[in-house]
């Protein structure tokens, strides 16, 4: 089966409008939450979120676009991360075919961000008429495809909280057998009214900073975000001498099939999507050098993951983290963010701080890194688990050539 | 690479619901909107949980019940759906009391419905099915992506059971929406008129298009599909006709092999005149048919056509009022190909054979 591997990474979250500040600030403890300024909200005072500090006209000009008022806060923030991730794989290799590119994107709301602004003005006039169609999930990825040339195969995925993952998987997919030669996949979720007050009804958001994997945790904060990556087989990468980031070396989907929004008390789903995702890779769990946890920060996900997580691992639990102190939860962004963190800790053999840990879950048998710390990273199981029962998980490997 | 179509489970505007109806005539509409015709759900769903169930969500669930019935699986192995606008009832209720309470008094069940996987996962939890689930959002080639997926799944694992799903709902806020926007023909008549109404726009539908596919070849399967591929924006009628060329020859067909083209001529004179060119192009002897007037357009509109195809291979026989320029129904059906596209932005071919 062909190997594939990731040449490209491209990201911006509340800690950095690039992978470079996002490196900086993960070494650094400087995270991205704090009040809300942008999202008119009446809750702003309230809830704290991890907000990409730019005005949209701002991103706008981040993203080359000119005429911002026709672009979602959605789309400016993929297109930012994935004309990065398109520079660093692609574009710096002088490559100028991408007839055989192909874009798997991802969000949970789509265009939400007009689209509740202007609602009303849709339904009684014409004004925003040429707005109704960026509420599409599709948008944010046509605007991709507009801006990087992309013809061929895109597509755009939406499984809550996994999106991103999953994107990445139906990429591997691709590649694995023969239907792109690179895929960019990844996602993009910006802020908006509707995801922060659906959240705040489920009682599940902290008014405080969040606290993953401690015991005194109480919610999670929301954060924006977008990131990309590039995939494509070895033989491809081999073919321009390019610099492999890392190998995708497991990746799986199972589902919960317990409840809408939470997770069976075992945590079972969660178990399923390690476990083949560790089979697929051929690793045996000792293996893995450290887990980029989902570790949302909500009572139901961080207890029913550590279980998982111990299931598997038994008593060989390997060092643990999660990021979403740094970032906030970044919806459908958060699984490739994530696995951009995955890569980094291995690039730069480093495992990332859990911060804001004071004390142990009691039913679990570990507690989060909490330093910045030098470590021999070969392996990285990542999660992201989503409403609906959709759990998925990949393995990310230090790429070796066989050569 | 080929897929089975083992089950089916159709809900929309026609007589789809019963396969022992097809080939019906078709239903009349007056306007420029067509509804499905919804079964009794108290077969699928039980009355205390059908209150808190959307539309989308009931006509979901039914249609993988009768889906899986159909086919004699009482557990999928996949769960791969397709919608463009997902849950839109659930999404405006909870986006209407945000704007109208001030984000105020806001309860959590329309938000968590509105999330775009909530029909597959709502399957899911219903079967206690663990495995494979995604949901795919990407406009008229939703239904497509959840295909490709199936496809490639079965290739990998041919034994295994796919639930393949399209659907999208036409509620009475998004008609509204895009009615101001401009998606649908004024003052015409009824669907029956499609075609002849030279005004922009079509006619809004809505529908729910289930199969459940799968590797093993058995007689009695309705179809097999047998290729998916997809374009996006074409520089130029010859890249069109380029990623027709190249797809019929990576299934080793030359065009006069098709014995039936769908297309999805929508009533658009911007969207028709792309079908047009093409026929001219790469099907000039091929007999073409369309089928918008008998679903309207949406953007899994595609599934309703992939039934079509599966029924007509399966039958042998042809729904009236579908071939177009009053051309002759071909004799016998091996081979049909659907191709959809609006405005000549998304593109996409799916290749159906009879087994």
């Amino acid at each position: 089966m062909n190997r594939v591997v990731i040449t490209g990474i491209g990201m911006i979250t509340a800690i950095g409008n690039n992978v470079a500040e996002n490196l900086d600030s993960l070494k650094n403890r400087k995270h991205g939450v704090g009040p809300i300024n942008y999202l008119e909200t009446t809750l702003k005072a309230e809830l704290p979120a991890a907000e990409i500090r730019f005005s949209n006209e701002e991103l706008a000009s981040l993203a080359g676009v000119e005429n911002p008022d026709y672009y979602t806060r959605t789309a400016l923030l993929g297109l930012i991360a994935a004309i990065e991730a398109f520079d660093d794989g692609i574009n710096k290799y002088g490559i100028t075919d991408n007839s055989r590119t192909a874009l798997i994107s991802s969000t949970t709301v789509g265009g939400m961000d007009k689209t509740e602004k202007h609602y009303l003005d849709y339904l009684q006039n014409d004004t925003y008429s040429h707005l109704v169609q960026t509420h599409n999930c599709s948008d944010s990825s046509m605007k991709i495809c507009d801006r990087l040339g992309l013809r061929h195969f895109n597509t755009t995925i939406s499984t809550a909280c996994s999106s991103s993952l999953n994107a990445i998987l139906f990429g591997a997919k691709l590649i694995r057998h023969g239907l792109a030669d690179r895929v960019i996949a990844g996602g993009t979720d910006a802020l908006s009214k509707f995801t922060l007050n659906g959240f705040n009804t489920l009682m599940i958001l902290d008014k405080k900073h969040c606290r993953p994997l401690d015991a005194t945790r109480t919610g999670l904060n929301l954060g924006e975000g977008a990131a990309y990556i590039v995939l494509e087989s070895e033989e491809e990468a081999e073919k321009y001498q390019k610099d492999i980031y890392a190998e995708l070396s497991g990746c799986a989907n199972a589902n919960d099939a317990y409840h809408q929004t939470a997770s069976s008390p075992d945590g079972y789903g969660p178990y399923l999507a390690m476990k083949e995702a560790l089979d697929m890779s051929g690793l045996k769990p000792e293996q893995i050098s450290y887990i980029n946890a989902h570790g949302t920060g909500t009572d139901n996900n961080d207890l029913t993951e550590g279980l998982a997580i111990g299931r598997i691992f038994g008593n060989k639990i390997p060092p643990v983290s999660s990021t979403k102190p740094y970032t906030g939860h970044t919806l459908a962004a958060a699984g490739v963010v994530e696995s951009i963190y995955s890569i980094l800790a291995i690039r730069e053999q480093l495992l990332f701080p859990n911060l804001n840990f004071s004390q142990k879950i009691e039913e679990l048998n570990f507690a989060p890194v909490t330093t910045l710390q030098k470590a021999k990273i070969d392996h990285v199981v990542t999660n992201s688990f989503g409403f609906g029962g959709n759990d998925s998980s990949l393995v990310l490997s230090k790429y070796t050539s066989n050569q | 690479m080929e897929a089975y179509i083992r089950g089916i489970g159709n809900i929309s505007p026609q007589l789809s619901w019963d396969k022992a109806d097809f080939p019906a005539a078709m239903n009349v509409y007056e306007g420029n909107r067509l509804k499905c015709i919804e079964p009794d759900y108290k077969e699928f769903i039980k009355p205390i949980q059908m209150r808190r169930m959307s539309r989308t969500l009931k006509m979901g669930v039914a249609a993988a019940g009768r889906c899986l019935r159909d086919a004699g699986v009482d557990v999928p192995d996949a769960i791969i759906a397709g919608t463009g606008l997902g849950m839109m009832q659930d999404t405006e209720k909870f986006l209407t009391a945000i704007i109208e309470n001030e984000e105020k008094f806001l309860t959590p069940t329309a938000f968590i419905q509105s999330t775009h996987n909530t029909v597959g996962a709502h399957i899911a939890v219903m079967l206690k099915c663990n495995k494979y689930n995604l949901t795919y959002v990407n406009e008229n080639l939703s239904f497509e992506s959840a295909l490709l997926d199936s496809m490639i799944r079965i290739q990998e694992r041919s034994s295994e059971n796919v639930l393949l799903t399209g659907i999208d709902e036409l509620t009475d806020a998004y008609f509204t929406i895009s009615k101001n926007a401009g998606f649908w023909k004024e003052d015409i008549a009824s669907n029956a008129h499609l075609l002849e109404h030279s005004g922009a726009g079509s006619i809004g539908g809505e529908g729910a298009s289930f199969f459940l596919v799968t590797g093993n070849e058995q007689a009695d399967n309705y179809a097999r599909f047998r290729g998916v591929s997809t374009f996006y924006k074409p520089s130029s009628d010859d890249e069109t006709l380029a990623f027709i060329n190249d797809f019929l020859a990576s299934k080793d067909l030359e065009p006069k092999q098709i014995d039936l083209l769908i297309t999805g001529m929508n009533g658009d004179p911007k969207s028709d005149a792309v079908y047009e060119r093409m026929q001219k192009m790469v099907f000039a002897d091929i007999p073409a048919a369309y089928f918008k007037h008998f679903c309207g357009e949406y953007h899994t509109a595609s599934g309703f056509a992939a039934w079509m195809a599966a029924m007509i291979l399966k039958t042998q026989k042809c729904p009236d009022g579908i071939m177009l320029n009053g051309q002759q129904v071909p004799k016998e059906f091996k081979n049909i190909l659907i191709y959809n596209q609006t405005k000549n932005t998304n593109h996409s071919l799916i290749l159906l054979s009879a087994c």
